[in-house]
């Protein structure tokens, strides 16, 4: 399988971990003077990017689908570990390394205020240790092995939250982490259930065995417990909404680089995890018998709803971003719950936009909010557009995307979204949803987007004269130039999911 | 209809430019009512109950009730959510295959050839290292890399806001209300006072450290040969640590085994079981020859690279214990 790609692309997953591994590692022993630490981080993200590019490229080349088992170790799948990379692992550990490294470039100034100076070399381990953990969760296909990057990942992403230092973050870093551990003790006991029904833990091999077990009708009852407790896990780590009361706390609470990791891309691990796990554990067919696409649609319909309407009520910035988050992955979890190739290569393509989007918004709401004097309320950002623009464009490009403007990169995935739910016995209940949804967040965006334009002469005198740094602009322009090219050119991007997903 | 209109439109007005009640206004409870004798109480609109309206009533019932109704239905139904669980885990339980049954789905082709081929194909004599250090290698160094990321996280939130104190080079972070508020609390208040002059702890401690050292160093070296290895061998080096610390006090053991000293040994043991197993996988994955002999089975030079990987796991978790230990108890490695 590796002559048709070439040795160096089929070494590329287990490369991406082990380099995110090392610069982890290293990071302690290093002088934390220059700011070296963060600039090994970016470099090293950088260079895991370009790696996904490439092995994207090659899983993809001539119109081909290519997906690859690398064999960790001296000893074949069943025995030893193993990774899996298909066109949709590479497009998402691309999309996480980018998003990961304009969320810590566009944030270098706030992440330098909020943190102090001996905390800065650990919070770059931290992250290392985030997208070493992200890309391991894409990349596996062994569940032991997922759950133990899950553990990794749950506990960095608790310590960034509390990097900053504040009765606040702690209160939040607290209580994501109590919720979270919760939510790994779920999921550690569906997986023994898992190895006691099957004897595997490689995906391929426990779908053979659960296949068995429903064509002979024997454990059922265990069976979907396993299922019921997975998905209740990762659930609560992906901030499902009756789950989600963590999320708002721990993401507006935290600093702007944490809070753009943390939306952007923690939740999408774990989401994709599920996905994973209902794909190639499981399989589309026994999640539909169980009926658990049918909870999953609900639970989505419902937290498209009510994430909008609890970010209506905030008038903190970040909080009503972070309560956006909320609705999006309802969204998300809408696609899986149609629990068809095209929902879950939509829910895929929204897991990518928001990735991109919701970083843009995170880094452009600490923009205004340092123009305006430090204040995160909403009021108070009035006319700091006219002070740092380019933070102004990022909120304004976001807040449309999120609406679903054409255009703009949210758009294109509430189309497919909405392709995907014509055809599906609940289409009507989706697209009232969709509507709905689209709606209440055009409610609470539009006047953030009026206060932001507004001009407010009195209080632009107080306002700080923070000139945008030279790194800010370049991240909020790459993250203008993302949005605009997923909301106007979308359609090879969602072929190449639906690709991905087919050999998944 | 235009008035309504106009009187929306205020509101909605209001709150996009922030005037107006917020909601967290609206969550903070006003005073509670004094408790005066019936007879004494002023003429406010808690005497006059049956003049307020329903909302008034409501509210101010809320007020009165509205924290003790909600611990009593979240206590309620925390019972009740763990009640289910229970009933459901447990019927679950019942239903698995019986334990230890040979015909359980667990006993197949993947625990046959651990059994039958794993001392062959690893070099180990312990199955259990030849499994979880070679066959499942990867898994073990994300556990590793589990207790690191625990260790430097932990370190980071207790250690680094204390010693602040003694800083003095601290840039604006101190001077900003909010920001290091754990030095704001009591001092950092120890688990136990130290007697000086406790002789039979000591005595004791100065027979056993060494035992339990040695004991520590064989379980994590035989790793291969007999049961135990770098996890549980770490931990019984991390008890002679703590034993250490309440003996002669934190400051002994500080004097060679301080913060730096902690990071560098995690850290380098680290690096030292991701560079020799990223080699292995290397060459395993892309079927090249690896350099790493296996050994004749049973001697102390015997599993490739389960012994050294041992030895790196043994420093991590020995480490991290203690660092958790002295970090929670005195603040401070």
């Amino acid at each position: 399988m590796n002559e048709s790609i070439g040795m160096f692309a089929y070494n590329i997953p287990f490369a991406s971990i082990f380099l995110m591994m090392i610069s982890a590692i290293i990071t302690p022993l290093l002088p934390d003077k220059n700011r070296i630490p963060e600039k090994l981080s970016c470099v090293m993200i950088g260079i895991v990017g370009v790696l996904s590019a490439y092995l994207l490229y090659a899983l993809t080349a001539g119109g081909q689908s290519l997906s690859f088992n690398f064999m960790m170790g001296h000893f074949p799948a069943p025995w030893g570990n193993e990774l899996r990379a298909g066109p949709l692992e590479a497009v998402l550990s691309l999309v996480f390394c980018a998003a990961m490294l304009l969320s810590l470039t566009g944030n270098l100034s706030s992440t330098a205020e909020d943190i102090a100076p001996k905390r800065r070399n650990i919070f770059c381990v931290l992250v290392n240790l985030l997208t070493a953990s992200l890309l391991a969760l894409t990349y596996t296909n062994d569940l032991f092995t997922a759950y133990v990057f899950i553990e990794i990942n749950t506990i960095a992403a608790c310590a960034i939250v509390a990097v900053k230092e504040s009765p606040e973050t702690v209160r939040a870093a607290l209580r994501y982490l109590i919720m979270s551990l919760v939510g790994s003790g779920l999921v550690m006991i569906a997986i023994c259930l898992l190895y006691d029904l099957t004897g595997h833990l490689l995906m391929q091999d426990m779908s053979r065995a659960i296949h068995g077990l429903v064509a002979s009708k024997s454990y059922i009852m265990p069976l979907t417990v396993s299922l019921a407790l997975i998905t209740a896990g990762l659930a609560i780590k992906s901030a499902l909404y009756p789950f989600a009361s963590w999320l708002p706390d721990a993401h507006g609470s935290s600093t702007n680089a944490s809070s753009a990791i943390l939306s952007g891309l923690v939740l999408k691990g774990h989401i994709f995890t599920i996905i994973k796990i209902f794909h190639r554990v499981y399989g589309l067919d026994v999640i539909h018998l169980l009926r658990m696409d049918t909870v999953i649609f609900i639970l989505g319909l419902v937290a498209m709803i009510m994430g909008s309407v609890h970010a209506l009520r905030q008038t903190n910035v970040k909080r009503m971003i972070a309560w956006s988050s909320v609705a999006q992955v309802g969204y998300i979890f809408l696609g899986v719950g149609l629990n068809t190739t095209a929902g879950i290569a939509a829910a895929c393509l929204h897991i990518i936009v928001h990735a991109c989007v919701k970083p843009m918004l995170f880094t452009a709401a600490g923009g205004l909010s340092n123009a305006a004097g430090h204040k995160k309320g909403l009021h108070a950002l009035m006319g700091t557009f006219y002070v740092n623009i380019w933070a102004g464009l990022g909120l304004i490009a976001g807040a449309f995307s999120m609406m679903g403007i054409p255009g703009f990169a949210g758009f294109a995935s509430k189309l497919s979204l909405t392709l995907a739910s014509f055809g599906h016995s609940t289409v009507v209940w989706a697209l009232s949803a969709l509507a709905a949804s689209s709606v209440l967040n055009a409610l609470y965006y539009v006047p953030a987007v009026i206060v932001v334009l507004t001009h407010n002469k009195d209080a632009q005198k107080n306002f700080t004269a923070h000139a945008p740094t030279m790194s800010y602009k370049v991240s909020m322009c790459i993250f203008l130039a993302l949005n605009f090219y997923l909301g106007l050119f979308c359609m090879p991007l969602l072929r190449l999911i639906t690709r991905g997903v087919s050999v998944l | 209809m235009n008035e309504e209109l106009r009187a929306i439109w205020q509101s909605f007005f209001n709150w996009v430019m922030g005037i107006g009640p917020r909601p967290e206004n609206e969550v903070i409870p006003p005073e509670p009512p004094p408790d005066l004798p019936f007879t004494q109480r002023p003429n406010d609109k808690y005497t006059r109950f049956h003049e307020a309206t329903l909302k008034e009533r409501y509210t101010q019932w809320l007020e009165i009730h509205g924290l003790h109704l909600f611990s009593a239905l979240y206590a309620g139904l925390s019972v009740l959510t763990c009640v289910v669980i229970v009933a459901l885990l447990l019927a679950t339980v019942a239903e698995l295959p019986p334990f230890g049954h040979e015909g359980n789905p667990a006993n197949n082709e993947v625990i046959r050839r651990y059994v039958e081929r794993g001392g062959n194909e690893t070099g180990a004599q312990n199955i259990v290292a030849g499994l979880i250090l070679d066959y499942r290698a990867f898994d073990t160094f994300g556990e590793s890399a589990v207790l690191f990321t625990a260790a430097v996280s932990v370190l980071m939130i207790l250690g680094a806001s204390r010693r602040g104190k003694t800083d003095d080079g601290e840039s604006p972070h101190t001077e900003s209300a909010g920001r290091n508020f754990l030095q704001r609390g009591p001092p950092a208040m120890s688990l136990h006072t130290f007697r000086r002059d406790d002789a039979i702890l000591r005595g004791v401690a100065t027979l056993s450290i060494p035992a339990i050292l040695m004991m520590g160093c064989v379980v994590v070296i035989n790793g291969h040969l007999s049961p135990g290895g770098g996890f549980s061998g770490g931990a019984i080096l991390s008890t002679a640590l703590i034993l250490a610390a309440n003996a002669y006090g934190f400051g002994r053991v500080h004097d060679f085994f301080s913060e730096r000293t902690f990071i560098v040994s995690s850290s380098t043991a680290l690096m030292i079981y991701a560079m020799s197993k990223g080699y292995s996988f290397f060459t395993g994955a892309n079927h090249i020859h690896s350099i790493i002999p296996k050994g004749t089975i049973g001697d102390i030079l015997s599993g490739g690279l389960i012994l050294p990987l041992n030895i790196c796991v043994g420093l991590i978790v020995a480490g991290t214990l203690y660092g958790f230990y002295a970090l929670f108890s005195e603040g401070d490695i």
